[in-house]
Protein backbone atom coordinates (compact mmCIF):
# COMPACT_ATOMS: atom_id res chain seq x y z
CA UNK A 1 0.00 0.00 0.00
CA UNK A 2 1.48 3.03 -1.19
CA UNK A 3 1.32 6.62 1.53
CA UNK A 4 -1.89 7.95 -0.63
CA UNK A 5 -3.48 5.03 0.35
CA UNK A 6 -2.40 5.01 4.12
CA UNK A 7 -3.43 8.57 4.60
CA UNK A 8 -7.09 7.63 2.91
CA UNK A 9 -7.67 5.17 5.40
CA UNK A 10 -6.31 7.29 8.95
CA UNK A 11 -7.40 10.90 8.57
CA UNK A 12 -8.79 11.59 12.68
CA UNK A 13 -9.09 14.88 12.23
CA UNK A 14 -11.63 14.82 9.22
CA UNK A 15 -13.36 12.11 10.84
CA UNK A 16 -13.95 13.75 14.08
CA UNK A 17 -14.70 17.23 12.04
CA UNK A 18 -17.39 15.09 10.80
CA UNK A 19 -19.41 14.03 13.53
CA UNK A 20 -18.47 17.38 15.57
CA UNK A 21 -21.83 18.94 14.30
CA UNK A 22 -24.40 15.89 15.42
CA UNK A 23 -21.72 15.44 18.70
CA UNK A 24 -22.12 18.82 19.70
CA UNK A 25 -25.88 19.09 18.83
CA UNK A 26 -27.06 15.93 20.97
CA UNK A 27 -24.08 17.33 23.86
CA UNK A 28 -26.82 20.49 24.20
CA UNK A 29 -29.87 18.88 23.76
CA UNK A 30 -29.21 15.32 25.70
CA UNK A 31 -26.39 15.31 28.05
CA UNK A 32 -26.16 18.92 28.87
CA UNK A 33 -30.15 18.41 30.11
CA UNK A 34 -28.80 15.28 31.23
CA UNK A 35 -26.32 16.83 33.82
CA UNK A 36 -28.79 20.09 34.42
CA UNK A 37 -31.24 17.92 36.28
CA UNK A 38 -29.17 16.78 38.29
CA UNK A 39 -28.11 20.14 39.67
CA UNK A 40 -31.74 21.22 39.81
CA UNK A 41 -32.42 18.17 41.63
CA UNK A 42 -30.42 19.87 44.60
CA UNK A 43 -32.33 22.88 44.34
CA UNK A 44 -35.99 24.09 45.09
CA UNK A 45 -35.98 25.82 41.46
CA UNK A 46 -39.38 26.82 39.96
CA UNK A 47 -40.84 29.47 38.02
CA UNK A 48 -39.60 31.94 40.50
CA UNK A 49 -36.06 31.14 40.95
CA UNK A 50 -33.98 28.98 43.05
CA UNK A 51 -31.90 27.78 45.83
CA UNK A 52 -29.43 25.37 46.67
CA UNK A 53 -31.35 23.26 49.09
CA UNK A 54 -29.17 20.13 49.55
CA UNK A 55 -30.78 16.62 49.61
CA UNK A 56 -33.84 17.75 50.88
CA UNK A 57 -35.97 16.76 47.65
CA UNK A 58 -35.01 12.98 47.95
CA UNK A 59 -35.45 13.17 51.34
CA UNK A 60 -39.23 14.34 50.82
CA UNK A 61 -39.67 12.16 48.03
CA UNK A 62 -37.87 8.90 49.31
CA UNK A 63 -39.80 9.20 52.84
CA UNK A 64 -42.98 10.07 51.19
CA UNK A 65 -45.58 6.70 50.48
CA UNK A 66 -46.75 8.00 47.69
CA UNK A 67 -43.98 7.88 45.80
CA UNK A 68 -42.74 4.41 46.80
CA UNK A 69 -45.93 3.22 45.63
CA UNK A 70 -45.59 4.83 42.74
CA UNK A 71 -42.14 3.14 41.78
CA UNK A 72 -43.84 -0.30 42.81
CA UNK A 73 -46.86 0.62 40.32
CA UNK A 74 -44.40 1.48 38.28
CA UNK A 75 -42.68 -1.82 37.84
CA UNK A 76 -45.73 -4.07 38.15
CA UNK A 77 -46.76 -2.19 35.09
CA UNK A 78 -43.83 -2.40 33.00
CA UNK A 79 -43.64 -6.23 34.24
CA UNK A 80 -47.36 -6.93 32.98
CA UNK A 81 -46.73 -4.68 29.70
CA UNK A 82 -43.53 -6.39 28.74
CA UNK A 83 -44.48 -10.03 29.54
CA UNK A 84 -47.81 -9.69 27.59
CA UNK A 85 -45.62 -7.77 24.65
CA UNK A 86 -43.33 -10.79 24.32
CA UNK A 87 -45.90 -13.56 24.74
CA UNK A 88 -48.51 -12.19 21.81
CA UNK A 89 -45.59 -10.95 20.08
CA UNK A 90 -43.70 -14.58 20.22
CA UNK A 91 -47.36 -16.10 19.33
CA UNK A 92 -47.55 -13.39 16.72
CA UNK A 93 -44.48 -14.73 15.25
CA UNK A 94 -44.66 -18.29 15.06
CA UNK A 95 -48.77 -17.66 13.94
CA UNK A 96 -46.64 -15.64 11.17
CA UNK A 97 -43.44 -17.75 9.96
CA UNK A 98 -45.68 -20.41 9.03
CA UNK A 99 -45.85 -21.45 5.67
CA UNK A 100 -48.98 -20.02 4.47
CA UNK A 101 -50.46 -18.33 1.87
CA UNK A 102 -51.42 -14.46 2.83
CA UNK A 103 -48.55 -14.54 5.16
CA UNK A 104 -46.50 -11.78 3.36
CA UNK A 105 -49.68 -9.50 3.52
CA UNK A 106 -50.25 -10.00 7.73
CA UNK A 107 -46.90 -9.29 8.19
CA UNK A 108 -47.97 -5.65 6.48
CA UNK A 109 -51.02 -5.71 8.20
CA UNK A 110 -49.16 -6.22 12.14
CA UNK A 111 -47.23 -2.68 11.46
CA UNK A 112 -49.67 0.03 11.70
CA UNK A 113 -49.91 0.02 15.68
CA UNK A 114 -46.00 0.84 15.72
CA UNK A 115 -45.98 3.42 12.28
CA UNK A 116 -49.18 5.38 13.53
CA UNK A 117 -48.38 8.79 16.02
CA UNK A 118 -48.79 6.97 19.39
CA UNK A 119 -51.00 10.06 20.58
CA UNK A 120 -53.61 9.74 17.86
CA UNK A 121 -53.71 5.92 18.07
CA UNK A 122 -55.08 6.35 21.97
CA UNK A 123 -57.81 8.52 20.44
CA UNK A 124 -58.98 5.26 18.56
CA UNK A 125 -58.93 3.77 22.05
CA UNK A 126 -60.35 6.10 24.01
CA UNK A 127 -63.62 5.41 21.92
CA UNK A 128 -63.24 1.67 22.14
CA UNK A 129 -63.04 2.19 26.01
CA UNK A 130 -65.92 4.24 26.57
CA UNK A 131 -68.14 2.95 28.56
CA UNK A 132 -71.60 3.79 27.19
CA UNK A 133 -70.90 3.89 23.73
CA UNK A 134 -67.93 2.10 22.73
CA UNK A 135 -67.40 -1.44 21.20
CA UNK A 136 -65.56 -3.39 24.00
CA UNK A 137 -68.16 -2.18 27.00
CA UNK A 138 -70.87 -3.11 24.49
CA UNK A 139 -69.23 -7.06 23.28
CA UNK A 140 -69.32 -6.87 27.44
CA UNK A 141 -73.25 -5.99 27.53
CA UNK A 142 -74.33 -8.09 24.89
CA UNK A 143 -72.53 -11.37 26.25
CA UNK A 144 -73.64 -10.77 29.66
CA UNK A 145 -69.45 -10.65 30.90
CA UNK A 146 -71.17 -6.75 31.81
CA UNK A 147 -74.07 -5.87 33.52
CA UNK A 148 -74.37 -2.19 32.11
CA UNK A 149 -72.38 0.34 30.86
CA UNK A 150 -69.16 0.33 32.19
CA UNK A 151 -66.43 2.86 31.93
CA UNK A 152 -62.98 0.99 31.83
CA UNK A 153 -60.76 4.06 32.14
CA UNK A 154 -62.56 5.24 35.03
CA UNK A 155 -62.08 2.28 37.78
CA UNK A 156 -58.21 1.97 39.46
CA UNK A 157 -57.92 -1.62 38.52
CA UNK A 158 -59.71 -1.38 34.88
CA UNK A 159 -57.64 1.47 33.93
CA UNK A 160 -54.61 0.32 35.41
CA UNK A 161 -54.95 -3.19 33.08
CA UNK A 162 -56.68 -1.16 30.04
CA UNK A 163 -53.90 1.07 29.46
CA UNK A 164 -51.27 -1.39 29.70
CA UNK A 165 -53.66 -3.19 27.31
CA UNK A 166 -53.30 -0.11 24.77
CA UNK A 167 -49.19 -0.11 25.40
CA UNK A 168 -48.78 -3.94 24.57
CA UNK A 169 -50.82 -3.17 21.41
CA UNK A 170 -48.39 -0.33 20.69
CA UNK A 171 -45.50 -2.64 21.62
CA UNK A 172 -46.54 -5.77 19.88
CA UNK A 173 -45.72 -5.11 16.14
CA UNK A 174 -42.33 -4.25 16.86
CA UNK A 175 -41.66 -7.56 18.91
CA UNK A 176 -43.38 -9.81 16.59
CA UNK A 177 -41.33 -8.35 13.78
CA UNK A 178 -38.06 -9.13 15.47
CA UNK A 179 -38.74 -12.08 16.68
CA UNK A 180 -40.01 -13.44 12.86
CA UNK A 181 -36.88 -11.99 11.71
CA UNK A 182 -34.71 -13.70 14.39
CA UNK A 183 -36.99 -17.43 13.59
CA UNK A 184 -36.07 -16.70 9.88
CA UNK A 185 -32.82 -16.27 10.64
CA UNK A 186 -32.30 -20.13 12.29
CA UNK A 187 -30.17 -22.07 9.50
CA UNK A 188 -32.56 -23.79 7.54
CA UNK A 189 -30.98 -27.40 8.17
CA UNK A 190 -31.12 -27.64 11.90
CA UNK A 191 -34.73 -28.36 10.66
CA UNK A 192 -34.55 -30.69 8.17
CA UNK A 193 -32.51 -32.95 10.31
CA UNK A 194 -34.73 -32.86 12.92
CA UNK A 195 -37.93 -33.58 10.52
CA UNK A 196 -35.77 -37.01 8.87
CA UNK A 197 -35.37 -37.97 13.04
CA UNK A 198 -39.27 -37.55 13.23
CA UNK A 199 -39.07 -34.64 15.42
CA UNK A 200 -42.84 -33.51 16.00
CA UNK A 201 -43.34 -29.39 15.16
CA UNK A 202 -44.03 -28.54 19.01
CA UNK A 203 -40.44 -30.78 19.84
CA UNK A 204 -39.01 -28.36 17.06
CA UNK A 205 -40.42 -25.41 18.76
CA UNK A 206 -38.99 -26.09 21.83
CA UNK A 207 -35.97 -27.63 21.07
CA UNK A 208 -34.65 -25.73 18.14
CA UNK A 209 -36.41 -22.74 17.45
CA UNK A 210 -36.72 -21.00 21.01
CA UNK A 211 -33.17 -21.83 22.21
CA UNK A 212 -32.03 -20.47 18.94
CA UNK A 213 -33.87 -17.29 19.03
CA UNK A 214 -33.07 -16.82 22.96
CA UNK A 215 -30.69 -13.96 22.70
CA UNK A 216 -33.34 -11.68 20.76
CA UNK A 217 -35.89 -12.69 23.18
CA UNK A 218 -33.38 -11.37 25.75
CA UNK A 219 -32.70 -8.20 24.31
CA UNK A 220 -36.14 -7.69 23.41
CA UNK A 221 -37.62 -7.90 26.80
CA UNK A 222 -34.81 -5.44 27.88
CA UNK A 223 -35.37 -3.22 24.75
CA UNK A 224 -39.20 -2.96 25.85
CA UNK A 225 -38.75 -2.48 29.37
CA UNK A 226 -37.10 0.20 28.38
CA UNK A 227 -39.38 1.57 26.23
CA UNK A 228 -42.57 0.61 28.48
CA UNK A 229 -40.69 2.69 31.05
CA UNK A 230 -40.70 5.79 29.29
CA UNK A 231 -44.15 4.90 27.79
CA UNK A 232 -45.76 8.10 28.43
CA UNK A 233 -48.58 9.67 26.12
CA UNK A 234 -50.83 6.32 26.49
CA UNK A 235 -51.38 6.47 30.17
CA UNK A 236 -51.28 10.30 29.63
CA UNK A 237 -54.32 10.69 27.04
CA UNK A 238 -56.26 7.56 28.32
CA UNK A 239 -56.54 8.67 31.91
CA UNK A 240 -53.32 11.26 33.08
CA UNK A 241 -52.45 9.25 35.30
CA UNK A 242 -55.71 8.54 37.01
CA UNK A 243 -58.50 7.94 38.75
CA UNK A 244 -56.95 9.00 42.22
CA UNK A 245 -53.62 7.97 40.73
CA UNK A 246 -53.96 4.55 39.63
CA UNK A 247 -51.82 4.59 36.68
CA UNK A 248 -49.77 7.22 37.59
CA UNK A 249 -45.99 5.75 37.05
CA UNK A 250 -42.64 7.65 37.81
CA UNK A 251 -42.76 9.24 34.09
CA UNK A 252 -46.23 10.78 34.67
CA UNK A 253 -45.35 11.46 38.18
CA UNK A 254 -42.42 13.74 37.23
CA UNK A 255 -43.93 15.19 34.29
CA UNK A 256 -46.46 15.95 36.84
CA UNK A 257 -44.47 17.57 39.21
CA UNK A 258 -42.01 19.66 37.02
CA UNK A 259 -44.61 20.61 34.25
CA UNK A 260 -47.52 20.56 35.85
CA UNK A 261 -46.91 22.24 38.77
CA UNK A 262 -43.67 23.58 37.81
CA UNK A 263 -41.75 22.25 40.91
CA UNK A 264 -38.77 22.03 39.17
CA UNK A 265 -36.21 20.98 41.66
CA UNK A 266 -38.67 18.18 42.73
CA UNK A 267 -39.75 17.15 39.15
CA UNK A 268 -35.45 16.35 38.60
CA UNK A 269 -35.21 14.76 41.77
CA UNK A 270 -37.76 12.24 40.10
CA UNK A 271 -36.22 12.72 36.60
CA UNK A 272 -32.93 11.75 38.48
CA UNK A 273 -34.97 8.51 39.62
CA UNK A 274 -35.35 7.49 36.27
CA UNK A 275 -32.21 8.39 34.84
CA UNK A 276 -30.67 5.91 37.32
CA UNK A 277 -33.23 3.26 36.13
CA UNK A 278 -32.48 3.78 32.67
CA UNK A 279 -29.32 3.28 33.19
CA UNK A 280 -29.54 -0.14 34.79
CA UNK A 281 -31.49 -1.20 32.26
CA UNK A 282 -28.91 0.13 29.61
CA UNK A 283 -26.04 -1.24 31.14
CA UNK A 284 -27.70 -4.76 30.58
CA UNK A 285 -28.59 -3.94 27.61
CA UNK A 286 -25.57 -3.10 26.33
CA UNK A 287 -23.72 -5.71 27.72
CA UNK A 288 -26.40 -8.26 26.52
CA UNK A 289 -26.04 -6.88 23.03
CA UNK A 290 -21.67 -6.72 23.16
CA UNK A 291 -21.79 -10.43 24.06
CA UNK A 292 -24.00 -11.18 21.31
CA UNK A 293 -22.19 -9.48 18.58
CA UNK A 294 -19.05 -10.99 19.80
CA UNK A 295 -20.46 -14.61 19.28
CA UNK A 296 -21.64 -13.54 16.05
CA UNK A 297 -18.38 -12.40 14.64
CA UNK A 298 -16.27 -15.24 16.77
CA UNK A 299 -18.81 -18.05 15.52
CA UNK B 1 -40.13 -30.90 5.37
CA UNK B 2 -43.84 -31.36 6.34
CA UNK B 3 -46.88 -29.77 5.10
CA UNK B 4 -49.96 -28.74 7.21
CA UNK B 5 -52.84 -30.47 7.71
CA UNK B 6 -56.54 -28.85 7.51
CA UNK B 7 -56.79 -29.20 10.95
CA UNK B 8 -53.76 -27.04 11.89
CA UNK B 9 -54.19 -24.68 9.18
CA UNK B 10 -58.07 -24.07 10.32
CA UNK B 11 -55.81 -24.00 14.05
CA UNK B 12 -53.02 -21.16 12.35
CA UNK B 13 -55.78 -19.10 10.50
CA UNK B 14 -58.28 -18.85 13.47
CA UNK B 15 -54.99 -17.73 15.64
CA UNK B 16 -53.84 -14.92 12.64
CA UNK B 17 -57.49 -13.96 12.76
CA UNK B 18 -57.29 -13.21 16.25
CA UNK B 19 -54.00 -11.76 16.76
CA UNK B 20 -55.21 -9.53 13.74
CA UNK B 21 -58.32 -8.35 15.23
CA UNK B 22 -55.99 -7.36 18.33
CA UNK B 23 -53.75 -5.03 16.02
CA UNK B 24 -56.39 -3.83 13.61
CA UNK B 25 -59.52 -3.34 15.92
CA UNK B 26 -58.70 0.04 16.85
CA UNK B 27 -58.72 1.34 13.27
CA UNK B 28 -61.41 -0.87 11.69
CA UNK B 29 -63.53 0.59 14.91
CA UNK B 30 -62.17 4.12 13.92
CA UNK B 31 -63.01 4.46 10.35
CA UNK B 32 -66.54 2.53 10.81
CA UNK B 33 -66.87 5.35 14.19
CA UNK B 34 -66.20 7.99 11.57
CA UNK B 35 -69.02 6.97 8.50
CA UNK B 36 -71.62 6.59 11.51
CA UNK B 37 -74.33 9.17 12.06
CA UNK B 38 -73.88 10.75 15.37
CA UNK B 39 -77.07 9.04 17.05
CA UNK B 40 -76.13 5.67 15.66
CA UNK B 41 -73.06 5.79 17.67
CA UNK B 42 -74.52 7.62 21.15
CA UNK B 43 -76.68 3.91 21.69
CA UNK B 44 -76.17 2.32 24.43
CA UNK B 45 -75.55 -0.70 24.39
CA UNK B 46 -73.37 -0.47 21.18
CA UNK B 47 -75.13 -0.89 17.50
CA UNK B 48 -73.38 -2.51 15.37
CA UNK B 49 -74.66 -2.23 12.17
CA UNK B 50 -75.41 1.22 10.57
CA UNK B 51 -77.86 1.50 7.20
CA UNK B 52 -76.70 5.08 6.57
CA UNK B 53 -72.98 5.06 6.26
CA UNK B 54 -71.19 8.15 4.54
CA UNK B 55 -68.25 10.25 4.71
CA UNK B 56 -70.47 13.15 6.17
CA UNK B 57 -67.99 13.86 9.14
CA UNK B 58 -64.84 13.81 6.71
CA UNK B 59 -66.49 17.15 5.66
CA UNK B 60 -68.35 18.35 8.78
CA UNK B 61 -64.82 18.15 11.01
CA UNK B 62 -63.78 20.86 9.36
CA UNK B 63 -66.14 23.37 11.14
CA UNK B 64 -66.13 21.15 13.87
CA UNK B 65 -62.25 21.89 14.72
CA UNK B 66 -62.09 24.81 12.74
CA UNK B 67 -58.45 25.05 12.98
CA UNK B 68 -57.92 21.49 11.56
CA UNK B 69 -56.11 22.16 8.11
CA UNK B 70 -53.48 24.53 10.14
CA UNK B 71 -52.70 21.41 12.89
CA UNK B 72 -52.16 18.84 9.22
CA UNK B 73 -50.22 21.68 8.06
CA UNK B 74 -48.35 22.21 11.23
CA UNK B 75 -47.73 18.70 11.62
CA UNK B 76 -46.31 18.55 7.74
CA UNK B 77 -44.30 21.39 8.71
CA UNK B 78 -42.86 20.18 11.80
CA UNK B 79 -41.98 16.91 10.28
CA UNK B 80 -40.44 18.04 7.70
CA UNK B 81 -37.87 20.42 9.21
CA UNK B 82 -36.83 18.17 11.63
CA UNK B 83 -36.42 15.71 8.85
CA UNK B 84 -34.44 18.29 7.11
CA UNK B 85 -31.79 19.06 9.67
CA UNK B 86 -31.56 15.81 11.10
CA UNK B 87 -30.48 14.54 8.18
CA UNK B 88 -27.82 17.31 7.39
CA UNK B 89 -26.37 16.41 11.02
CA UNK B 90 -26.34 12.74 9.77
CA UNK B 91 -25.00 12.28 6.86
CA UNK B 92 -21.50 13.62 7.39
CA UNK B 93 -21.58 11.93 10.99
CA UNK B 94 -22.97 8.37 8.93
CA UNK B 95 -20.06 8.96 6.58
CA UNK B 96 -17.80 9.21 9.05
CA UNK B 97 -18.68 6.00 10.85
CA UNK B 98 -19.21 4.10 7.81
CA UNK B 99 -15.78 5.13 6.71
CA UNK B 100 -12.81 6.14 9.09
CA UNK B 101 -10.82 4.11 11.93
CA UNK B 102 -10.70 6.44 15.04
CA UNK B 103 -10.02 6.43 18.48
CA UNK B 104 -13.13 6.45 20.58
CA UNK B 105 -15.71 5.02 17.56
CA UNK B 106 -17.22 1.62 19.06
CA UNK B 107 -18.19 3.81 22.09
CA UNK B 108 -19.29 6.69 20.67
CA UNK B 109 -21.61 4.40 18.09
CA UNK B 110 -22.99 2.56 21.55
CA UNK B 111 -23.25 5.52 23.72
CA UNK B 112 -25.63 6.53 20.49
CA UNK B 113 -27.73 3.49 21.07
CA UNK B 114 -27.57 4.49 25.05
CA UNK B 115 -29.81 8.00 24.28
CA UNK B 116 -32.12 6.33 22.28
CA UNK B 117 -33.09 4.92 25.69
CA UNK B 118 -33.74 8.11 27.30
CA UNK B 119 -37.01 9.66 26.26
CA UNK B 120 -37.66 12.80 26.24
CA UNK B 121 -39.77 13.27 29.41
CA UNK B 122 -36.53 12.95 31.30
CA UNK B 123 -34.87 15.78 29.91
CA UNK B 124 -37.63 18.01 29.78
CA UNK B 125 -37.45 20.21 32.88
CA UNK B 126 -33.72 21.89 31.53
CA UNK B 127 -35.47 22.17 28.24
CA UNK B 128 -38.22 24.08 29.11
CA UNK B 129 -36.28 26.38 31.26
CA UNK B 130 -33.64 26.84 28.67
CA UNK B 131 -36.45 27.20 25.91
CA UNK B 132 -38.03 30.08 28.29
CA UNK B 133 -35.08 31.89 28.84
CA UNK B 134 -34.28 31.72 25.21
CA UNK B 135 -37.54 33.15 24.68
CA UNK B 136 -38.47 30.58 22.30
CA UNK B 137 -41.56 28.75 24.09
CA UNK B 138 -44.61 28.37 22.15
CA UNK B 139 -42.73 28.53 18.57
CA UNK B 140 -42.33 26.32 16.23
CA UNK B 141 -38.43 25.95 17.23
CA UNK B 142 -39.75 24.82 20.63
CA UNK B 143 -40.45 21.52 19.22
CA UNK B 144 -38.13 21.11 16.42
CA UNK B 145 -35.08 21.40 18.45
CA UNK B 146 -35.80 18.57 20.63
CA UNK B 147 -37.08 16.55 17.99
CA UNK B 148 -34.17 16.62 16.23
CA UNK B 149 -31.95 15.36 18.69
CA UNK B 150 -33.84 12.08 19.36
CA UNK B 151 -33.52 11.55 16.07
CA UNK B 152 -30.05 11.67 15.62
CA UNK B 153 -29.05 8.26 16.79
CA UNK B 154 -31.13 6.28 15.67
CA UNK B 155 -30.61 8.33 11.88
CA UNK B 156 -26.98 7.59 11.96
CA UNK B 157 -27.02 3.66 13.24
CA UNK B 158 -29.07 3.18 9.96
CA UNK B 159 -27.31 5.27 7.16
CA UNK B 160 -24.36 4.54 8.32
CA UNK B 161 -25.35 1.33 7.43
CA UNK B 162 -26.74 1.74 3.89
CA UNK B 163 -22.78 3.66 3.54
CA UNK B 164 -21.00 0.63 4.41
CA UNK B 165 -22.44 -1.00 1.71
CA UNK B 166 -20.96 0.93 -1.14
CA UNK B 167 -18.01 -0.24 -2.67
CA UNK B 168 -15.03 1.65 -0.98
CA UNK B 169 -13.03 0.89 -4.28
CA UNK B 170 -14.85 3.68 -5.88
CA UNK B 171 -14.00 6.75 -3.70
CA UNK B 172 -10.52 5.54 -3.48
CA UNK B 173 -9.95 5.47 -7.20
CA UNK B 174 -11.69 9.17 -7.43
CA UNK B 175 -8.68 9.83 -4.32
CA UNK B 176 -6.28 8.62 -6.47
CA UNK B 177 -7.53 11.10 -9.05
CA UNK B 178 -6.96 13.67 -6.66
CA UNK B 179 -10.54 14.59 -5.72
CA UNK B 180 -11.01 15.94 -2.23
CA UNK B 181 -12.84 14.08 0.86
CA UNK B 182 -15.43 16.68 0.69
CA UNK B 183 -16.10 15.88 -3.15
CA UNK B 184 -16.12 12.19 -2.74
CA UNK B 185 -18.78 12.92 -0.33
CA UNK B 186 -20.53 15.15 -2.66
CA UNK B 187 -20.11 13.44 -5.80
CA UNK B 188 -19.88 9.81 -5.29
CA UNK B 189 -21.14 9.07 -2.10
CA UNK B 190 -24.36 11.15 -2.10
CA UNK B 191 -25.43 10.10 -5.08
CA UNK B 192 -25.05 6.31 -5.09
CA UNK B 193 -26.78 6.45 -1.22
CA UNK B 194 -29.74 8.07 -3.14
CA UNK B 195 -32.14 5.30 -1.96
CA UNK B 196 -30.42 4.93 0.92
CA UNK B 197 -31.20 8.78 1.99
CA UNK B 198 -34.17 8.55 1.08
CA UNK B 199 -35.24 5.69 3.27
CA UNK B 200 -33.65 6.97 5.92
CA UNK B 201 -34.83 10.32 5.54
CA UNK B 202 -38.75 9.03 5.59
CA UNK B 203 -38.05 6.90 8.39
CA UNK B 204 -37.06 10.01 10.20
CA UNK B 205 -40.05 11.61 8.67
CA UNK B 206 -42.35 9.05 10.14
CA UNK B 207 -41.03 9.48 13.51
CA UNK B 208 -40.54 12.69 13.64
CA UNK B 209 -44.31 12.73 12.82
CA UNK B 210 -45.25 10.30 15.55
CA UNK B 211 -43.07 12.33 18.14
CA UNK B 212 -44.99 15.32 18.25
CA UNK B 213 -47.09 14.75 21.06
CA UNK B 214 -45.03 15.50 24.00
CA UNK B 215 -42.85 18.11 22.55
CA UNK B 216 -46.18 20.31 21.85
CA UNK B 217 -47.38 19.95 24.72
CA UNK B 218 -45.18 20.41 26.88
CA UNK B 219 -43.51 23.74 25.30
CA UNK B 220 -46.46 25.09 23.36
CA UNK B 221 -49.61 26.43 24.22
CA UNK B 222 -50.50 28.69 21.08
CA UNK B 223 -53.35 26.81 18.64
CA UNK B 224 -51.68 28.00 15.62
CA UNK B 225 -48.50 26.08 16.11
CA UNK B 226 -50.14 23.04 16.91
CA UNK B 227 -49.45 19.71 15.25
CA UNK B 228 -52.28 17.69 14.72
CA UNK B 229 -52.04 15.36 17.71
CA UNK B 230 -52.03 18.31 20.77
CA UNK B 231 -54.49 20.16 18.91
CA UNK B 232 -57.03 17.01 18.62
CA UNK B 233 -56.02 15.77 22.48
CA UNK B 234 -57.39 19.50 23.62
CA UNK B 235 -60.33 19.44 21.86
CA UNK B 236 -61.75 16.12 23.53
CA UNK B 237 -61.28 17.68 26.73
CA UNK B 238 -63.83 20.64 25.47
CA UNK B 239 -67.10 19.50 25.43
CA UNK B 240 -69.41 16.49 24.64
CA UNK B 241 -67.04 14.92 21.55
CA UNK B 242 -68.74 14.21 18.07
CA UNK B 243 -66.89 11.20 17.93
CA UNK B 244 -67.52 10.12 14.56
CA UNK B 245 -65.99 13.66 13.69
CA UNK B 246 -62.97 13.14 15.60
CA UNK B 247 -62.09 10.03 14.32
CA UNK B 248 -62.39 10.95 10.93
CA UNK B 249 -59.87 13.83 12.05
CA UNK B 250 -57.60 11.03 13.81
CA UNK B 251 -58.04 9.17 10.22
CA UNK B 252 -56.77 12.22 8.42
CA UNK B 253 -54.02 12.44 10.93
CA UNK B 254 -52.88 9.19 10.44
CA UNK B 255 -52.96 8.90 6.53
CA UNK B 256 -49.40 10.44 5.85
CA UNK B 257 -47.63 8.22 7.30
CA UNK B 258 -49.69 5.23 6.50
CA UNK B 259 -49.11 5.70 3.14
CA UNK B 260 -45.37 6.14 3.14
CA UNK B 261 -45.08 3.26 5.11
CA UNK B 262 -47.36 0.90 2.78
CA UNK B 263 -44.36 2.00 0.52
CA UNK B 264 -41.58 1.54 2.26
CA UNK B 265 -42.66 -1.19 4.40
CA UNK B 266 -40.10 -3.79 2.83
CA UNK B 267 -36.95 -1.00 3.70
CA UNK B 268 -38.07 0.15 7.24
CA UNK B 269 -38.89 -3.05 8.12
CA UNK B 270 -35.04 -4.75 7.30
CA UNK B 271 -33.22 -1.26 8.74
CA UNK B 272 -34.71 -1.56 11.99
CA UNK B 273 -34.13 -5.19 12.72
CA UNK B 274 -30.63 -4.68 11.71
CA UNK B 275 -29.88 -1.89 13.80
CA UNK B 276 -31.23 -3.25 17.23
CA UNK B 277 -30.52 -6.48 17.61
CA UNK B 278 -27.54 -7.58 15.04
CA UNK B 279 -24.56 -5.06 14.34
Amino acid sequence: MNTRFKSFNSPTVLAYALIAPAAIYILAIVAWPLVETIRLSFTNSSLAGEDYIGLENYEKMLGSKKFNKIVIRTFIWMFLSVSLKLIVGLIGAVLLNAKLPGRGMFRVLIMPPWVVPIAIGMLGWLWLYNGYFGIIAGVGMKTGILDGPFGFLAYKQSAFISTIIADVWVGTPMVTIFFLAAMQGVPKDLYEAAYCDGASRWHRFFKITLPQITPVIITMALLSAIWTFNSFEIIWILTEGGPRGATTTLIIDTYKMALGNYKFGKGAARAVVVMILLTIFAAFYMAILLKINKKVSSG
Amino acid sequence: MDKYNLFEKILLYSGILLFMTFILLPFVEMFYASLRPLDHLFRSPYQFFSDDLSFWAYGEMWNTVPMLGRYIFNSFYLASCVTIITILFVIPAAYSYARFNFPGKNSSLYLLLAINMFSGAVLLIPLYKLLRTLGLLNSYQAMIVPGVAFLIPTSIWLLKSYFEKIPIDLEEAAFVDGASRLQILRHIITPLSTPGLVVVSLYIFIGAYAQQFLFAITFNSKKEYMPIPAGLYEFIGYQTIKWNEMMAASLVGIAPVLIIFIFLQKYLVEGLTAGAVKN
